[in-house]
């Protein structure tokens, strides 16, 4: 299965990446939002996305917003990994479109639990 | 720590919970029991341990217990025996009861809580119909800090995000700066009490389920026969055992069959 990866660190794309791979799966990496929609369409093959909210040129909650208003993506499984941790911005995230929520920091065992929620190990 | 401390200390462990500590463990003894030597300003392992030698102190030998247990839990954990509860065991459970109305669930070893508050949210999602009927669920640990701590129904961002789905942690908590309260309809659902599973237990109802994950591991043979049979003659006829993953009856207790339920091992009784 392949993921998405879209947060402007690069250390926590590559420690994110890293649990992901260990677990079998393909990574992608974008930087923003913006870069994130692009491959988005040149991976249509990606099941899943792990989006930051704080991001340049475009951040998370635009992102799951504009994925959620193309029906292609319907079935796109979304978790926000962000360090915003208010439960009003967690509303936020799952009234957009995001399928689960993730505060950062986190560990890999919190990271595959999420995924477990979401049932993409059954793909 | 020298070998002599560490065969006294894995005795002294054993005699008041059973718990078998294999050789060469000692870095997790030290590791376990450093915060506590920090805080009764002791200086080193070994001086704790002469205190434990010279016995007195209750509090200090139930606090080095409590280092000693491993706390490690999640919400929802493993995920799949809580959805083999939730697609097949509780129904099953509750067509088996319908008649009496009643249900009994036993978490032992239920440590922060966050076992027995999943179940009780399970429950209260999925089967709104048991609203009207005498659910109980009893969740018992060995450490009463602990206890005390899942009977607070508080926790950190960092607890919450093990195992907790979005929408649940929205639907049945509440935050407060950091920190994450389990509303009281939730907290209500279950009752705490203090167990020793390898001393004596009170008397208690039958269960219809017995929910007791990742502790047997730590307990040698004879015991894990001791405890198996004694939940043995608690369980109701229909009743489910459910245990860690890494855990079986073979060999231990033949007089449990096990049920392969959404890829996790439950066990009936023959």
């Amino acid at each position: 299965m392949r993921v998405l990866i879209i947060d402007d660190s690069r250390s926590v794309r590559l420690i994110v990446g890293g649990y992901l791979r260990d677990e079998g799966m393909q990574t992608v990496e974008a930087a923003d939002g913006q870069a994130g929609l692009e491959q988005l369409r040149h991976n249509p093959d990606v099941r899943l996305v792990l989006v930051d909210w704080n991001m340049p040129v475009m951040d998370g909650l635009s992102f799951i917003k504009a994925v959620r208003a193309e029906p292609a993506y319907r079935s796109l499984k979304i978790i926000m990994a962000t360090s915003e941790s208010e439960q009003s911005q967690v509303i936020r995230a799952l009234d957009a479109g995001a399928n689960e929520y993730l505060m950062k920091p986190f560990t890999k065992d919190v990271l595959i639990a999420k995924l477990h929620l979401l049932d993409v190990f059954e793909e | 720590m020298t070998e002599s401390d560490y065969a006294f200390f894995c005795g002294w462990l054993k005699d008041r919970t059973a718990i078998h500590l294999e050789s060469g463990k000692q870095y997790l003894v030290e590791t376990r029991l450093s915060p506590l030597v920090k805080q009764y300003q002791l200086g080193s392992v070994e001086l704790l341990i002469a205190k434990l030698r010279t016995g007195g102190d209750s509090v200090l030998q139930t606090r080095v217990i409590e280092a000693l247990v491993t706390n490690e839990t999640s919400f929802f954990r493993d995920h799949n025996p809580f959805e083999a509860l939730r697609k097949q065991a509780i129904p099953e459970l509750m067509e088996a009861r319908k008649t009496e109305r009643r249900l009994s669930v036993w978490c032992a070893a239920a440590s922060t809580g966050q076992e027995p508050y999943s179940l009780a949210i399970l429950l209260r999602e999925n089967f709104p119909q048991l609203m009207s009927w005498k659910v109980k669920i009893l969740a018992t640990d060995i450490s009463r800090e602990v206890l005390n701590k899942a009977r607070s129904g508080v926790y950190s961002q960092l607890e919450i995000n093990r195992g907790m789905p979005a929408v649940l942690m929205l639907k049945y908590f509440t935050q407060h700066g950091n920190q994450w309260h389990l509303n009281d309809d939730i907290r209500g659902m279950v009752d705490f009490s203090e167990l020793n599973l390898a001393g004596s237990w009170p008397a208690m109802e039958r269960f219809d389920l017995v929910m007791i994950r990742n502790v047997m591991i730590y307990f040698e043979l004879e015991t894990k026969k001791r405890i198996l049979s004694r939940i043995g003659a608690l369980l109701s006829p229909h009743g489910y055992l459910v245990l860690g993953g890494a855990e079986t009856t073979y060999n231990i207790d033949d007089s449990y069959r096990r049920v392969e339920i959404h890829k996790t091992g439950f066990y009936q009784r023959r």
